[in-house]
């Protein structure tokens, strides 16, 4: 039994240890003596045996407590005797992992094993007996000695990146998809290479009801830094100038970028906000979130998606499901890897199709008893359309009822949903060897959801 | 894990270490020693290469340094001789010019956790205090805590608790935090370190400077300090203003906390709070982390618990995202049911709606009795929802519908005519223990209103003796009685068959005892056997007690931002029972739509009037009459019920108590301590007289969670004993479990 110290103030930490998906020890460091490492065996079987609906995020053990995230396929744990803030270790345990990204390239059961080494220099900076110390990588790069060995995962179809440069672009100026997962440290000794992203980021939930009308739209985005610069200087980050803040600010003319809530860095200084909106900020090494920014409702476009859905039976008994998807971007724009997930009766057995195009994949997934219909790339403007016949033994009027909703999951690089955009990314003072800069948008579908 | 051929890689790395060729060459050396470290973290015991491992810590390469300090003091506990031989050069390196050598060493001396180590790193960590390095300084404050915990029988070094009180003062704000945490850690004892005025201000007036770690820490330091007036106050919680808003989620939810606290007697100002933090918290809810989606979703619910307006404008921000994991969305769920208003019910409804038909069919359970308990408000809605789903004819679905409906009915009356319309030919579908015993008992309570009562019951008669579930027989022993009583000629005949195997064949002892006990009860004839199951059939008035009351904020604030909220419903209470007045354990039973919902209208209906044990007030005792029984009798029973937070007022619980035909006679005042309650009734021709007490415990505060109940008897009689105290509990539970 663990001594009980749930009065006690002070978030410490007991163990932190890193579990791949299979359960295999990947880092486990002691802080405070307090349980054995039995427990990341005990954790390891109740996070596998939970139930769906058991929230897994905290967990108790003799009182003991596991609380842990789950990232790129690894359980990320903290074990504490005390009762602290979750929300202080949940976004330690996430921004711990944020670095290992940050240091090794990328998050990875592989990158961790590689780099085990140097993930424990970071712990052992990070936390002194349980209590956190630092999570800033400034602090944090004069410490860290050990060199990141980068694992650069041969793929071609790297998921992480592709929706920030995959589009074929008229841009002569596009980044390398790599660019951005390497390591931050290893330009000790290799050619320096400095180079500092901004990214524009958007995630979008719409739900679209069975008439046709949005019933709810909500854009989550942040602006997030990502900087190789060796050495800091300020940099002022210009947005739009008819950006406006809250419900109240609607200003006139139609160009203006409205959001309903914006939180800063604590590191932004804001003077030049107000009159020029203008974020001035000195990046430290690796990626920071410098705004945060969300809007629901009166989204300024139209959503990206409409779905002109037919449901019917035909005289075969089989069930007919005719999908009509139209792509309201502008026609220079395009989405990527769209997927379009139709849920179909349970007693559905096989499917044929009849789609527009041969770049086109549909297929019924026998698990979750869905259609999944994926489009890798689909302009602006366009429309396409898709017959999917399904056989269904038994089927009555009420199994048509099962049919829906649908949900696409896509991304639009190069967009924003709200027009927030980057005027300009200026460094000061100059650097001697002017560094790259690098500014792009994404907007990824956090939840899009079609009712049939 | 330990597996075959470990003690041949540690022959092999042993050899390694040892080789001088390998020890020249920095690289290798390096990788051998990585290579150790590895399987230490793979579970493999290394700690028979300690004096090959402190040998290797001699050097100047400060990455093999650190390898070598991990191992060190993951196995100094084992090998505490072999680690004493390391103390050398840690000693000699926290002498080093570089800070960052220095630190290092004394971090990890003080990280050595084995007995009498104590006295070789005493004076390295006092010269540490005042190292001109802030990183020297961090680490040597805590290295003042560490060292207390490693003998925690020893006197505590007054000197050194001073030193810590000023260094509060340090220039780094990571030192001064230190400090706190260090001051808590030696001072626990005695309540940790002391928050006094000039403290709390010093510590408000750099909260600026500090890390979001730092502010967050910090802030839940602040909350032992109570300002002296309201002067004081409003000053500090202008200072505090700003954090409410703070990007980081646990700083934002810190403040709260604070100020939630501090204006406990304010409660203008805390509503003002809670409505500047709902920005934050909804970003949680909608966080890119779903930890801290779920973390967020925890704490909206404990403010809708004082506030169940407080989201309803922004209920949009809980609908399901199809791609999150299942708790996420039961959770989002559990919040749709408490914002649902005259404006939004329309909206959620069809949400909701759309999840019923989900793959997942817990998901599908869940939302179904979500719309359940939305139909205790907005009946007709629901039941045309409700209805609809049962022409999916699907097992899952239809079974908790059929759930649902007996709920319905027992809340709402007014639902009868149409679940009865809607339950006749769902008997195919419904599959599951859960279900077939809601659907026996609507057949049963409400057959006449049925026209195929008599037939779908009888399909269960002749399928009891393939039926697993004892309850599912207990339930269709009381349904066919009742069934009976309301339509003999029909029943009459499959009544005797169920009887007859009941009791000759049946092996279940509670399923023969309540066979004979309605075989009994029917010869008693049907005017006795109609007053004892023929209750009431519904009650509305159970609805106002299981339904959401109105919690005061600061039942919840000692637990806001901590884990409690987060951590699973069922184990919270077995994880932290010998806790502290912060946690009582019940409170963490929520009424969760899913469940508790059901389970409390089930068990208060089983005590009210169809179980086989049954209360009554008649004949009614006099004020006069119970004080001189209860001088009187001897005690028969005492027992501790869990019964957490302030008591509920007199009226609710003498409402409550009369329900269940409990009659309260005397009440303390609800703020008094010792609280008091005395109660009667009868049972099993037994008069009980009880005592509930709540007392303060002169050590811990442990003794308010629980109410001690003292019962006496006349005669004494053990069943009626047992069912008494059952539906008090049942009764203490409902009443906390929604008031508390």
């Amino acid at each position: 039994m663990f001594r009980n110290r749930a009065n006690a103030v002070g978030t410490m930490i007991s163990q932190v240890f890193i579990l791949s998906s299979k359960g295999d020890h990947l880092i486990y460091k002691d802080f405070r003596g307090e349980a054995s490492n039995n427990v990341i065996n005990v954790f390891y079987e109740m996070v596998t045996s939970l139930r769906g609906d058991q929230p897994p995020v905290v967990m108790n053990h003799e009182g003991l407590h596991f609380i842990h995230v789950r990232q790129g396929g690894l359980y990320c744990v903290a074990t504490t005797t005390a009762n602290p803030s979750p929300f202080t270790i949940i976004e330690f345990l996430n921004r711990f992992l944020g670095l290992i990204k940050d240091y090794c390239g990328s998050l990875s059961e592989k990158s961790v094993k590689m780099n085990f080494a140097l993930i424990y220099e970071m712990l052992d900076e990070m936390l002194d007996y349980g209590y956190i110390q630092t999570s800033s990588t400034d602090i944090l790069k004069n410490f860290i000695q050990t060199e990141a060995v980068s694992s650069k995962p041969f793929s071609l179809f790297d998921l992480s990146n592709v929706g920030l440069f995959g589009a074929d672009t008229q841009q002569s100026k596009v980044a390398p998809s790599a660019a951005a997962s390497r390591p931050i440290m290893s330009s000790r000794d290799q050619g320096v290479k400095n180079e500092i992203f901004v990214d524009v980021i958007e995630r979008l939930t719409v739900v679209i009801g069975a008439n046709g009308v949005l019933m709810k739209a909500e854009i989550q985005g942040e602006i997030r830094v990502k900087c190789y610069l060796p050495s800091c200087s300020e940099m002022r980050i210009g947005l739009n100038e008819e950006f406006s803040i809250g419900k109240s600010q609607l200003r006139g003319y139609g160009s203006a970028v409205r959001v309903d809530e914006c939180r800063f860095h604590q590191a932004v200084k804001l003077e030049e906000f107000d009159s020029y909106r203008i974020l001035r900020i000195c990046p430290s090494q690796g990626e920071q979130t410098v705004m945060q920014y969300q809007l629901s409702d009166d989204l300024p476009s139209a959503p990206p998606f409409r779905l002109f859905p037919t449901v019917e039976r035909d005289s075969g008994g089989r069930l007919l499901i005719y999908l009509k998807l139209r792509c309201d971007l502008p026609p220079k724009s395009a989405a990527l890897n769209v997927s379009v997930t139709v849920p179909v009766p349970k007693g559905s057995l096989s499917l044929s199709q009849e789609l527009s195009s041969p770049d086109q994949k549909a297929e019924l997934q026998p698990s979750s008893k869905a259609v999944l219909w994926e489009i890798p790339r689909f302009p602006g403007g366009a429309q396409l359309s898709a017959l999917f016949k399904l056989e269904v033994p038994g089927l009555s009027s009420a199994s048509l009822l099962e049919v829906g909703p649908v949900s696409l999951s896509f991304e639009l690089p190069k967009h924003t949903c709200t027009g927030l955009q980057i005027r300009f990314l200026r460094l000061s003072p100059a650097q001697p060897g002017p560094p790259q800069r690098w500014v792009r948008y994404v907007t990824h579908s956090d939840s899009y959801t079609i009712r049939i | 894990m330990p597996y075959l051929g470990s003690e041949e890689t540690v022959k092999e790395l042993r050899r390694a270490l040892s080789n001088p060729n390998v020890q020249s060459d920095r690289l290798r050396y390096r990788n051998v020693i990585l290579r150790v470290i590895q399987c230490m973290t793979q579970g493999l015991d290394m700690s028979a290469l300690y004096m090959e491992m402190v040998k290797a810590s001699a050097t100047v390469d400060i990455v093999q340094k650190k390898l070598v300090y991990l191992y060190m003091c993951t196995y100094a506990g084992l090998k505490p001789d072999l680690a004493l031989l390391a103390i050398n050069t840690l000693r000699k390196d926290c002498a080093d010019p570089n800070p960052m050598v220095r630190g290092l060493a004394l971090r990890n001396m003080c990280n050595l956790r084995m007995p009498g180590i104590t006295e070789y790193i005493q004076q390295p960590v006092l010269t540490g205090l005042r190292d001109k390095a802030s990183y020297v300084r961090r680490v040597a404050v805590l290295g003042c805590a560490k060292m207390q915990n490693l003998q925690p029988d020893t006197e505590i070094d007054g000197a050194v608790v001073n030193e810590l009180y000023s260094m509060l003062r340090d220039p780094d704000p990571v030192v001064m935090v230190n400090c706190l945490r260090a001051l808590e850690e030696i001072l626990k004892d005695e309540g940790g370190v002391v928050i006094n005025k000039p403290i709390a201000h010093h510590l408000l007036n750099r909260l600026a400077d500090l890390d979001s770690w730092g502010q967050s820490e910090a802030l839940a330091f602040l909350l032992r300090y109570r300002p002296r007036g309201e002067d004081e106050l409003f000053d500090i919680l202008n200072l505090l203003d700003g954090f409410l808003h703070s990007g980081h989620s646990a700083v934002a939810t810190a403040t709260l906390r604070l100020f939630l606290q501090l204006a406990a007697a304010h409660l203008a100002v805390q509503a003002d709070a809670l409505g500047r933090t709902r920005g934050p918290l909804l970003a949680a809810c909608s966080a890119q982390s779903r930890e801290l989606r779920f973390a967020g979703l925890c704490h909206v619910q404990q403010v809708l618990r004082s506030l169940p307006a407080h989201f309803s404008a922004h209920y949009k921000k809980f609908f399901c995202s199809y791609s999150e994991p299942s708790y996420i969305k039961f959770r989002k769920m559990e919040i749709l049911v408490e914002l649902v208003n005259d404006e939004n019910v329309v909206l959620v409804l069809e949400e909701l709606q759309a999840y019923c038909t989900d793959v997942s069919p817990e998901l599908a359970q869940a939302a179904i009795f979500a719309v359940g308990r939305i139909g205790r408000t907005y009946s007709e809605r629901c039941l045309n929802i409700l209805t609809n789903l049962l022409g999916l004819k699907q097992d899952h679905i239809t079974s908790a519908v059929v759930q649902t409906f007996r709920d319905l009915v027992w809340l709402c009356p007014q639902c009868t005519p149409s679940v009865c319309a809607a339950v006749a030919g769902c008997q195919d579908y419904v599959q599951d223990s859960e279900g077939k015993q809601a659907l026996i008992w609507l057949l049963g309570v409400h057959g006449d209103q049925i026209s195929g009562a008599p037939y779908v019951l009888e399909e269960y008669i002749d399928g009891v003796k393939t039926e697993l579930s004892p309850v599912v027989k207990l339930e269709l022993l009381t349904a066919a009685v009742r069934l009976f009583l309301s339509r003999p000629a029909e029943t009459q005949d499959m009544l005797g068959r169920l009887l007859h195997y009941c009791i000759e064949e049946e092996s279940d002892m509670s399923v023969r005892d309540r066979a004979l006990m309605c075989y009994r009860l029917l010869r008693c004839g049907v005017e006795e056997t109609n007053r004892v199951l023929g209750g009431p059939k519904s009650d509305p008035s159970l609805g106002v007690i299981a339904g959401p009351t109105e919690e005061p904020i600061n039942s919840w604030v000692p637990h806001f931002n901590t884990l409690q909220p987060v951590s699973g419903r069922e184990s919270w209470p077995t994880a932290t029972t010998r806790g502290s007045s912060e946690q009582p354990p019940q409170s963490a039973v929520q009424p969760s739509l899913a469940g508790a919902g059901s389970r409390e209208v089930t068990s208060s209906r089983e005590a009210g009037g169809a179980g086989a044990f049954c209360l009554s007030l008649d004949p009614v005792l006099a004020p006069e009459a119970f004080e001189k029984h209860w001088l009187q009798l001897e005690v028969s029973h005492t027992e501790a019920l869990p019964c957490p937070g302030p008591p509920s007022s007199p009226e609710t619980l003498q409402a409550a108590l009369q329900m269940v035909k409990i009659q309260a006679l005397a009440f303390s005042r609800p703020d008094a301590l010792p609280w008091k309650v005395y109660a009667y009734t009868h049972g099993s021709g037994s008069l009980v007289l009880a005592e509930l007490l709540r007392q303060a415990d002169p050590d811990s505060d442990s003794g308010l969670d629980q109410l001690t109940v003292t019962v006496k008897q006349e005669p004494r009689n053990e069943q009626a004993l047992r069912g008494f105290i059952s539906v008090l509990k049942t009764v203490l539970q409902t009443l906390t479990s929604d008031s508390s």
